[in-house]
């Protein structure tokens, strides 16, 4: 059917609509697919998609005893989720409404404990009960259906004509010859795309700045206080233990690379002490402190083991003895952990005599170099 | 047009073909959508592996977007005020106190939290059992490099998607987890202080962290794992998926189900089954109980602090890793840079030019749509069983401690069984791995030969007693079968090719008549010599699945290479 356009942007003349999709519709006239029913129509639509039914294994019979039974098993597992389905949102909404409340308290009820288990096998057994009423659905109700599908490798015609249309394009461009246009677009390219991340450089931090990879906050006549912010003593601690301290500043507690291990020797290990040259000072009496930031990773070594005087990291079980200016003895870290050099100030509370003498927390590629 | 005569015959009668005449008029859709509808996938239970991983992913998504509602991702300390008890009056991140919010004040909050917990674990495990898969049958194989790269990409994308999402909570022990991370970062050589400064925007923990790792874990990782599973899933339409080799199946040609209705049906199904399992996990299985741990503080971190399964490979490479900090002129590499960065980085590498390599190494450059059987190419096998090897040295080792712990071993022990056992267990998986590839090879062709062994002995004449071999084909004038090895299932039992009667349907009473049941297997069985030349694409061939009792037990007809 043709039509004559008068209208705006028409070129005047008979507007015919070509061939509809080319192969299948005109090979096949509406009268013959009308004749066609529907299994024919479907086998047709399959071939012209490469696809060949092979083999049909037939459902039981309609209203035979099998195909009853497996009707009434998907029917009963779509029942079922349907029911957990609706178990799940009265548990959700009626909690606090005619069941007990929901929140959780400490000692609280029952029911605030189980609440969430409930929720989460209501709603997962609704979900799984569906998942398998549909398995069943496929497995026992439709018809096992055994198909072949061509596959086809690349066109050569295909690739013939689409690489001539994008080289025509390229040479119609002139750009391989226009050389000096060419090298400017390249340039420009670059510019820009440098000019587009430029500012991320936004996120760029220097860590040199101050040398806060060097440096902690203790400081000469820092006192250490522990976590609740008291004050220690001399005597306060028992023979053998570990306490966690940390500087006398403002949010000295939850500094990253504060915290230190006040450690008070026992007399055999006070003779077995063995201290580097130039540190016989730093401790105090029978109380040595170092850091407890692992030099492996920066996890807070924390498990001390009296009896061996070693301390464990429980990240990556590095081993450091204290007895030894805590070298490490086993596992991956490298450095020992840096020690603070700590006093006692006229008041007789511990108070560090300066910053540790050198960088806190895992080595990293200048940590040589640093002032 | 044709369009304008409603006479005109094949027009839609009913609503429904009117609506849909409606929209094909409109859009052009009728001839995509059928040949949608019609594709065929191939079927076996190992092709749904990398959809557990998908449907993981679309769980994370709903549960994921539900949890935004209620997280705040600010390090600002507040002081807890909420309804858990045993934290009120400490001094937490807002992080962690909306953390605590979700699980104790949000009515089903918990609920949703430990699915997408649950879902997370499942995604990252199903991505490395169906890369698996992947690799085992070579599938990998051209033209299908590309979409082994993305594979590749998904993983690694996942697992960092996984450590930032862990993180959120900002409790004691992600906190750990990410002060072990600041500690990789600075030990990159050169510029591992400025890594490490721009990634935290100053000293750990800084501020800015949570949020930041926030905008990856919520927008930037779940945009490109978006697109690239949305390419990954292109390509394999495109390609089309591979199959197992058996009758009638080609590199040319696909069999199996088509899209509408089996294989949709199945994939739905699949698709409640995860999303129910991630429901019952997160609402029955406790997951991550932060509460327990409290908010992150650099000073404490409690005993047997493990990261989500995935990442405790990582872990035990850190472990493992003897103390070895190379000095260079007064630079250092420290050694936590091979154990975290190096040894990942080489597995990773290697995973992903693995086609590459045994291209080079093959010098097999064909295209491939039939799947190997992992036996048939024990080299790949071998090296396969080889890496699995080594990874799980590495993430026993990421759990030392727990182990030896709970049997009562030296950590130290621990420690050196690792060392020593990432160095030794690999090629001794080699070893095993090929001897095993060899025998089971030999195997299949000893019964391709010489026949299934019946279990039934017959006395000879001459008093010497012989097992009968049932011969699976045509047989030479020496008794040797014919058939060859045509990369397939070999069948190895009776029961495998119609030994036994197929079983009456029924759990607690036959719902069939016996003797109807009896009565078809015979009628099948003499029909089958007159469908024989139609059924020969028809079975899978693979005799394993063709003689299941379910299906009638029909004698197998002969297998063919």
């Amino acid at each position: 059917m043709t039509t004559t356009e008068h209208g705006p942007g028409s070129a005047g003349g008979d507007d015919t609509s070509g061939p509809l999709h080319g192969g299948p519709d005109a090979e096949h006239s509406p009268e013959q697919l009308a004749a066609m029913d529907r299994t024919e129509l479907d086998r047709l639509g399959a071939r012209y998609d490469g696809v060949e039914v092979l083999h049909v294994d037939p459902v039981p019979p309609p209203g035979s005893p099998l195909d009853k039974k497996n009707t009434r098993l998907v029917t009963l597992w779509f029942a079922l989720a349907g029911l957990f389905a609706v178990a799940f949102l009265v548990i959700y909404a009626g909690s606090g409404w005619f069941l007990p409340s929901w929140e959780w308290e400490i000692g609280g009820s029952t029911w605030s404990a189980i609440y969430t288990p409930l929720l989460g096998a209501t709603m997962g057994a609704s979900l799984i009960c569906i998942g398998v009423g549909l398995v069943l659905y496929v497995k026992k109700l439709l018809p096992h259906e055994t198909a072949v599908q061509d596959k086809h490798d690349g066109s050569h015609f295909d690739r013939v004509t689409t690489g001539a249309t994008l080289m025509s394009g390229l040479d119609n461009s002139g750009l391989p010859r226009r050389k000096v246009l060419l090298g400017t677009i390249g340039v420009m390219g670059a510019a820009f795309g440098a000019m587009l991340i430029a500012p991320l450089g936004g996120l760029i931090k220097n860590p040199n700045t101050g040398n806060p990879l060097g440096t902690t906050p203790w400081a000469e006549g820092v006192r250490l206080l522990r976590e609740d912010g008291t004050p220690v003593r001399p005597g306060d601690q028992q023979v053998g233990s570990l306490e966690t301290v940390f500087p006398a500043v403002e949010g000295g507690n939850r500094a990253a690379d504060a915290a230190v291990m006040l450690i008070r020797l026992r007399p055999d290990q006070m003779a077995t002490l063995v201290t580097a040259e130039g540190r016989e000072d730093y401790g105090y009496g029978d109380y040595i402190a170092y850091s407890k930031i692992c030099t492996h990773a920066g996890c807070p070594v924390s498990l001390y083991e009296q009896e061996t005087s070693r301390i464990l990291c429980p990240c990556h079980q590095s081993q450091f003895d204290v007895t030894q200016g805590a070298k490490p003895v086993f596992g991956p870290a490298t450095r020992s952990l840096p020690q603070l050099p700590i006093t006692v100030d006229d008041e007789g509370y511990f108070r560090a005599r300066g910053d540790f003498p050198e960088p806190v927390g895992p080595s990293f590629w200048n940590i040589g170099r640093l002032d | 047009m044709a369009t304008t005569t409603t006479t005109a015959p094949g027009q839609p009668t009913t609503l429904v073909g009117k609506a849909a005449l409606e929209v094909d008029d409109r859009l052009i859709v009728a001839g995509p959508v059928r040949r949608t509808l019609n594709k065929v996938f191939p079927d076996h239970w190992s092709f749904l592996l990398g959809e557990i991983a998908l449907y993981a992913f679309v769980v994370l998504l709903l549960s994921g977007t539900y949890l935004t509602f209620f997280y705040d991702a600010t390090m600002t300390e507040v002081t807890y005020q909420g309804s858990y008890a045993a934290m009120r009056g400490i001094e937490m991140s807002a992080a962690f106190e909306s953390s605590l919010d979700i699980s104790f004040d949000v009515r089903g909050g918990l609920l949703i939290r430990q699915m997408h917990h649950w879902a997370a674990l499942l995604f990252v495990a199903a991505i490395c059992v169906h890369l698996l898969r992947i690799f085992f049958t070579g599938a990998f194989r051209r033209p299908r490099e590309t979409n082994w790269f993305i594979g590749v990409a998904l993983l690694v994308l996942a697992m960092l998607e996984g450590f930032a999402g862990y993180t959120l909570p900002d409790d004691l022990l992600s906190g750990t987890g990410l002060r072990i991370f600041s500690a990789v970062f600075l030990s990159i050589p050169v510029i591992g202080t400025w890594v490490y400064f721009t990634v935290f925007g100053g000293d750990f923990p800084g501020e800015l962290i949570i949020g930041r790792l926030y905008i990856l874990h919520v927008l930037i990782i779940p945009a490109i794992l978006l697109a690239l599973i949305a390419l990954h899933l292109l390509i394999l339409v495109k390609q089309k998926h591979t199959q197992f080799p058996g009758a009638g199946r080609t590199e040319h040609n696909v069999v199996g189900n088509r899209l509408f209705p089996t294989f949709a049906g199945k994939a739905t199904a699949l698709f409640f089954i995860v999303f129910g399992l991630c429901a019952a996990l997160g609402g029955l299985v406790q997951i991550n109980p932060f509460w327990l741990f409290g908010p992150y503080n650099p000073a404490q971190v409690s005993a047997g602090s493990q990261p989500d399964w995935y990442i405790g490979f990582v872990d035990g490479g850190s472990r493992i890793f003897p103390p070895w900090e190379i000095v260079l002129w007064g630079y250092h590499i420290p050694p936590v840079l091979w154990g975290a960065l190096g040894i990942p980085g080489v597995m990773f590498t290697l995973l992903a030019l693995y086609p590459i390599i045994e291209r080079k190494l093959t010098g097999d450059t064909a295209s491939h749509h039939l799947l190997q059987r992992p036996r048939d190419v024990p080299v790949r096998t071998s090296l396969g069983m080889m890496a699995i090897t080594a990874y799980v040295v590495l993430w026993i080792s990421g759990g030392n401690d727990v182990i030896a712990e709970k049997f009562d071993i030296s950590l130290n022990a621990m420690t050196w069984f690792g060392r020593i056992g990432f160095l030794v267990l690999p090629p001794i998986a080699y070893w095993i791995t090929y001897r095993i590839c060899l025998g089971l090879e030999r195997h299949d062709r000893e019964v391709l030969e010489h026949g299934i062994e019946t279990g039934v002995i017959r006395r000879l004449p001459s008093g010497e007693f012989i097992e009968v071999h049932q011969p699976l084909g045509p047989v030479d004038e020496h008794g040797h079968g014919q058939l060859a090895y045509g990369g397939a299932s070999v069948p190895k039992k009776m029961n495998q090719v119609g030994g036994a009667r197929r079983a009456i349907k029924g759990f607690f009473s036959p719902i069939e008549e016996p003797a109807e049941v009896q009565r078809q297997a015979e009628l099948e069985a003499r029909g089958l010599e007159s469908e024989q030349a139609s059924r020969e694409l028809t079975g899978s061939g693979r005799p394993s699945e063709g003689g299941r009792p379910s299906e009638g037990g029909r004698p197998q007809q002969e297998p063919r290479d």
